[in-house]
């Protein structure tokens, strides 16, 4: 179906179900239950869900693919931002202008700091990347204060132009009078749910670059970039020039990470510097590879983790932790929250690392790779890969 | 005619003069070995020939055309293959993927981007790459990881690689180094087998005389970065120089 061998189109449509009924899989928990701090079906959350999954899926076409580990990813979130902030400031609220334009600006971006960056491989890449968004997140920071608003981070003012803007449209990004915040309540019994409509959109548009990565996996195209990791000598040497394909896959994924930086700023309209900052391109880079680099599913898994780990464990504070061990004695329930209190709220970074550096020293496929023991064990040793190639070399 | 013709060509390492004027020609649809001992600069002057090494003196030119200052891509796109000394293959790739990409680069050129095209509606190239795969005798392992392969069918694999492009000249590193008795027949029948079905040249680096003596047409060797005779296998066996600088030393 759609071009694709059959179990690619399980997966598709695997993925499909998942994110349409990811309301009702994401909440659980009834609403008044004390799990329901765990519950992640919430508009906000569920967005980032899909525009990381976004941002991680074309990351892997260069990451997962070609080898080449680029450590200035959000540079082109960032740019597809501003650019989308701009189309709401002149053209008005309909986010398609936005996100069109923050996919061709991150693509041109790409292709300068591409070519640039190109020219090394290895380590030596990575840090030219790196200097790349640092440049970028410097200059939006301070220098092109004009054009990005500098440290307030650019947003739409009234006495902006918005030419295509009519009092009969919502004064909110939409799409075509779709509000993006609107959002309709469900409630079952002590269930809750919300369908919103800015996470169908983005879920939609994700499953589009889903398929689209999909096919570029499986295409000549893409059995290039995998030679190019595998052996780029005998690739040259085999009458292939690696330099426009690793081109072509530093632009395609540019152009992802524009396009999820144009989705952000359609559900929020604002965009700040910050988004491009360093430590934003090294939280994709861990989401692809605690996910399982090289694989279709992988990147997608990995940003849901990462994402729901930032936003639930974050939230566990002590008066949370006081309330799940109050059955207790006093004197244990304080040691164990002195002991589990560096891991959440605000330390659940230190939960993150954690969990990463068990992924990498024992999983170094990632979480596929786990799942795909857990199903051979089930299956009795003698499954077959689900996804793509299960190689990955993490510490690339 | 020559379809290869090396002049004058010099390389020098540091304090090492790996090559020296060296002059050589290769004929139009013959097997040219190039023999000579450890360190006589053979995969030196095979080097010069592909992109990977720039000659400080002297010109190559293949089919009038010069190969200096060309990219080893561009000059794989002219018509000449090599496989490595130690071999050189798509280790994480299966088989198959590995004979593919080659067929993808002899029919597509050095780059396009058929991002969404299928590799699976390929029929062309699946077919050639199955037929390639037959003549090598790993059509029963298209679906291994290259990787785990033995030496000696990782070699075969290369070769393939190279054959399926159906190079003009196709430039051979010891191809049966670490091969088994059998396995290095097998190689000699292949190579002959494919001389017959098509135009082709070889040139062939070789420490196992009895390769070099069952498939060259011509031999040239090589010491000391210098090419001392070129002659026919018949009077380089009994050429005294040769036995001194080289054959003395190995089996003949
Ligand atoms: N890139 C290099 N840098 C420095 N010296 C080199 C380089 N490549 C080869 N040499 C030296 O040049 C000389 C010729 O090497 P070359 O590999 O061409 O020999 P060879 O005839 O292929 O030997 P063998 O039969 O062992 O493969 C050797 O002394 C080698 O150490
Ligand atoms: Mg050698």
């Amino acid at each position: 179906m759609l071009g694709l061998e059959k179990k690619d189109t399980s997966l598709l449509i695997v993925v499909a179900i998942l994110t349409m009924c990811a309301p009702f899989i994401l909440n659980p928990f009834p609403t008044d239950s004390a799990m329901a701090q765990f519950n992640a079906g919430y508009p906000d959350l569920m967005q980032r869900f899909v525009i990381f999954g976004i941002f991680a899926i074309g990351f892997n076409i260069l990451f997962g693919l070609t080898g080449y580990l680029s450590f200035g990813h959000a540079a082109f979130l960032g740019i597809g931002s501003y650019s989308a902030v701009w189309m709401f400031k002149l053209l008005g609220y309909n986010i398609l202008p936005g996100i069109f334009l923050s996919v061709i600006t991150s693509g041109l971006f790409a292709l300068l700091i591409g070519y640039i960056s190109l020219r090394r491989s290895g380590i030596y890449f990575s840090i030219l990347t790196l200097a790349f968004a640092q440049m970028s997140f410097a200059l939006a920071y301070s220098v092109l204060t004009p054009l990005t608003n500098g440290e307030t981070g650019l947003q739409v003012y009234n006495s902006d132009p918005q030419y295509f803007h009519s009092d009969a449209m919502p004064n909110i990004p939409h799409l075509f009078g779709q509000e993006m915040q609107s959002t309709f309540k469900l409630s079952m019994g002590g269930w809750s749910f919300d369908f919103n409509t800015g996470y169908y959109i983005c879920a939609l548009i994700m499953l589009v670059m889903f398929y689209l990565a999909i096919r570029i996996f499986r295409s000549p195209f893409g059995l290039m970039l995998k030679a190019i990791k595998t052996n780029q000598t005998r690739l040259n040497y085999t009458g292939l020039n690696s330099r426009p394909y690793t081109l072509a896959a530093f632009v395609i994924s540019g152009m992802y990470a524009g396009l999820a930086g144009g989705l952000m700023a359609s559900m929020d309209p604002l965009a700040g510097a910050e988004r491009m900052q360093w430590t934003a391109s090294g939280e994709v880079v861990l989401m692809t590879i605690l996910g399982g680099a090289g694989t279709l599913i992988g990147p997608v898994l990995g940003a849901g983790f990462i994402k729901y780990f930032e936003n639930i464990f974050s939230k566990i504070n002590d008066t949370v932790l006081h309330q799940w061990f109050a059955f207790l004695p006093d004197g244990i329930e304080d040691f164990l929250i002195a002991i589990v209190h560096p891991f959440v709220g605000k330390g659940w970074h230190l939960t993150l690392g954690l969990m990463f550096m068990a992924i990498v020293i024992f999983l170094p496929g990632g979480l596929v790779e786990g799942g795909q023991k857990i199903a051979r064990k089930f299956r009795g040793g003698k499954a077959k890969d689900t996804t793509a190639t299960t190689d990955s070399t993490p510490a690339e | 005619m020559a379809i290869l013709e090396i002049k004058n060509v010099g390389k020098r390492f540091g304090g090492l003069q790996a090559l020296s004027d060296v002059n050589l020609s290769v004929a139009e649809n013959t097997v040219h070995a190039i023999i000579g001992p450890n360190g006589a600069g053979k995969s030196t002057l095979l080097n010069c020939l592909v992109g990977k090494l720039i000659p400080d003196t002297g010109s190559v030119t293949f089919q009038g055309q010069s190969l200096l200052g060309r990219k080893p891509y561009q000059i794989n796109q002219m018509g000449v293959s090599r496989v490595f000394q130690t071999p050189e293959i798509f280790a994480e790739l299966t088989v198959f993927e590995n004979v593919m990409i080659p067929c993808f680069a002899a029919r597509d050129g050095s780059f396009q981007l058929n991002a969404l095209a299928a590799v699976r509606g390929q029929g062309d190239i699946k077919d050639t790459a199955e037929a390639i795969l037959e003549d090598v005798k790993l059509l029963d392992k298209r679906h291994m990881t290259a990787s785990s392969m033995s030496r000696g069918d990782k070699r075969r694999l290369e070769m393939a690689m190279c054959l399926v492009q159906e190079p003009k000249l196709l430039l051979l590193d010891e191809p049966t180094a670490g091969m088994a008795r059998a396995d290095t027949n097998n190689t000699i029948d292949l190579l002959k087998e494919i001389k017959e079905k098509r135009d082709i040249t070889m040139a062939i680096i070789e420490h196992d005389m009895h390769v070099v003596f069952s498939m060259a047409e011509r031999i040239t060797v090589l010491a000391q970065g210098t090419p001392l005779v070129e002659d026919t296998p018949e009077n380089i066996k009994g050429h005294p120089k040769v036995r001194e600088a080289y054959l003395g030393e190995a089996q003949v």
